[in-house]
């Protein structure tokens, strides 16, 4: 679903945050992305996401070279991806039905099927009652959740998610990994950037360590590892 | 701003089967937004968008007036000088129909063959009205009229001479040269000093007219400049201050035409209610100088009445703010949008 090839990417700055990168990540298969900071994590996802070009080598996205993809495409491309940031992004103008429901408003869903999906993102993350708040009004790791509800609304096929446990306690960072194995497990391509290694210790999903732009381990770590 | 959707779909993911199953009579489009929809709900984003746009600016009336008011003052300046030139037109026109010809008599001249010269005129089918004044009565309309009343005391002989004031018939009135060879007419005649033709300040009035209507066009020309500069400038504002929203809609897949969609009405509303605002304007300025015009008109004892915008006014004053606005926005979102990326 996912395969870097050689990839290499240098910022104008001279920073070279990708040192020719090659991984694969199959359909309906989750990993996350270890690594210390500055290590290259964001930057990868900044490409799966065409925040960002490629400086060197190719990256094929569901079979299709994304070197190739014109600028005026990156928007179509991107209804098939959900992202989730540790920002959290939400807009705080609105309610949490609208920011759930901006992915499907972009792609051009009739208002009933739009309901009726929202109603369905926000009750699998648990915040069905909550629909009319504004997030500002939700703790912290139910501005996660409502992160997450937007990310996957559209059924993406590919989920991306930048450090979204980094401000949870560990509880509910179990639960929030809890969901994304849910999103995994009928069929999105899942790929987690975290430094929360003890977290993920635990749950026999593939890991892949970056270092200095490069890919230095790869693999499922044996329990108690 | 209430989003909605937009676009076509340029997705290749047409089957999923696992999820597809899960959502029965959505089959093989698995869920995505039919063609069909997107048609409809394209339409239904400009509708919403018309609305929405506006709530937004009247929820911040203070800004939204200030703006619109520039726009009014830029818009009903050249309106109102536009205003001017078609009042000054109208009485231009109406003077025409008044075009005489004064016939200055020689002193020397015989009361007797004054008289018949008068009965000639007055039969002479070129001639409408004839008027008669005697150098005595010229004398007296220019002592009351002039303050060189005592000055004439002083001379020997009244200096004036007998004049007719003639009103050629409609035929000649808006034919120049015609006028011209009537004036040589009467010019050849024996008693006949000088002619003038009262239409030279007519050519005149035109010409200044001319200016006039130039002055409203360039003026309204490099008023339009200062239309698209506000109003882009103000969406310049308005695209900051939404920067957050721009970001987040372009990482779900908003296309830059529907991220640019609000901005673009909000241009058009900016342009709508300067439009009208404008014409308000001018009618009220029109209203405060109409009692002062018709006092001067019945000085003149003139029928002149003032001539308004009208709804046709109304209309070119909404449909150009409207066109101002709409390309001012798309100035500043050209320049600005494409500079905010999700990073």
């Amino acid at each position: 679903m996912i395969q870097f090839d050689n990839v290499s990417k240098r910022y104008s700055t001279g920073q070279e945050a990708l040192n020719g990168l090659s991984l694969e990540l199959g359909a309906a298969e989750m990993a996350f992305l270890i690594g210390h900071s500055g290590a290259g994590k964001s930057t990868l996802l900044k490409l799966v996401m065409l925040m960002e070009r490629p400086t060197h080598g190719q990256l094929l996205v569901n079979g299709k070279n994304l070197n190739r993809l014109h600028k005026s495409q990156i928007p179509y491309y991107r209804r098939n991806i959900g992202v989730v940031f540790q920002n959290h992004q939400l807009l705080f103008d609105r309610s949490v039905f609208d920011n759930v429901a901006l992915p499907l408003l972009v792609s051009g869903y009739q208002p009933r099927e739009l309901g009726r999906r929202v109603r369905a993102a926000l009750d699998k993350v648990g915040l069905l009652d909550k629909e009319k708040l504004n997030p500002i009004a939700l703790s912290g790791g139910e501005q996660q959740r409502l992160g997450i509800a937007r990310a996957v609304v559209h059924k993406p096929r590919i989920l991306l998610a930048d450090e979204p446990t980094g401000n949870l306690d560990p509880e509910l960072s179990a639960e929030t990994m809890d969901l994304f194995r849910q999103f995994c497990a009928v069929g999105v391509t899942v790929l987690i950037a975290t430094h929360d290694v003890d977290l993920i210790s635990q749950m026999g999903v593939r890991r892949l360590q970056l270092q200095e732009g490069k890919l230095v381990q790869d693999g499922v770590p044996e329990y108690a590892a | 701003m209430q989003h909605n959707s937009q676009g076509s779909s340029r997705s290749s993911h047409s089957s999923r089967p696992k999820k597809a199953a899960k959502e029965p009579r959505r089959g093989a489009s698995d869920g995505r937004a039919a063609f069909f929809d997107k048609f409809i709900s394209y339409f239904q984003n400009h509708q919403r968008l018309f609305f929405s746009t506006l709530r937004r600016l009247l929820a911040e009336p203070v800004q939204t007036l200030m703006t619109s008011l520039v726009v009014a003052i830029a818009l009903g300046l050249p309106a109102a000088l536009y205003v001017g030139v078609v009042n000054l037109q109208q009485l231009g026109s109406r003077v025409e129909t008044t075009a005489q010809m004064t016939v200055f008599l020689k002193k020397e001249a015989s009361q007797q063959a004054i008289d018949q010269f008068r009965k000639n005129l007055a039969s002479d089918q070129d001639f409408a009205t004839v008027e008669y004044i005697s150098r005595q009565q010229a004398l007296e309309e220019f002592r009351v009229l002039s303050s060189f009343g005592d000055v004439l005391e002083m001379l020997d002989e009244n200096p004036l001479p007998a004049v007719f004031i003639v009103q050629p018939v409609v035929r000649f009135q808006q034919d120049l040269s015609a006028s011209e060879k009537l004036v040589d007419k009467l010019k050849k005649m024996t008693l006949v000093d000088d002619v003038q033709l009262d239409m030279k300040w007519m050519q005149r009035l035109q010409a200044m007219l001319v200016v006039g209507e130039r002055l409203a066009f360039s003026l309204g020309l490099a008023l339009a400049l200062g239309v698209l500069l506000i109003v882009g400038n103000t969406i310049r504002l308005a695209i900051e201050n939404r920067r957050d929203e721009i970001v987040v809609v372009k990482l779900v897949g908003g296309t830059n035409a529907y991220v640019r969609r609000p901005f673009l009405y909000t241009g058009v509303w900016y342009g709508l209610i300067g439009g009208v605002l404008a014409w308000a304007l001018v009618v009220l300025g029109l209203q405060w100088i109409s009692g002062p015009i018709s006092h001067l008109a019945e000085l003149y004892q003139s029928f002149f009445q003032l001539q308004g915008l009208g709804f046709s006014g109304l209309a070119a004053l909404i449909g150009i703010g409207a066109a101002l606005g709409f390309v001012g926005a798309w100035l500043a979102v050209a320049r600005h949008l494409s500079k905010i990326e999700p990073k």
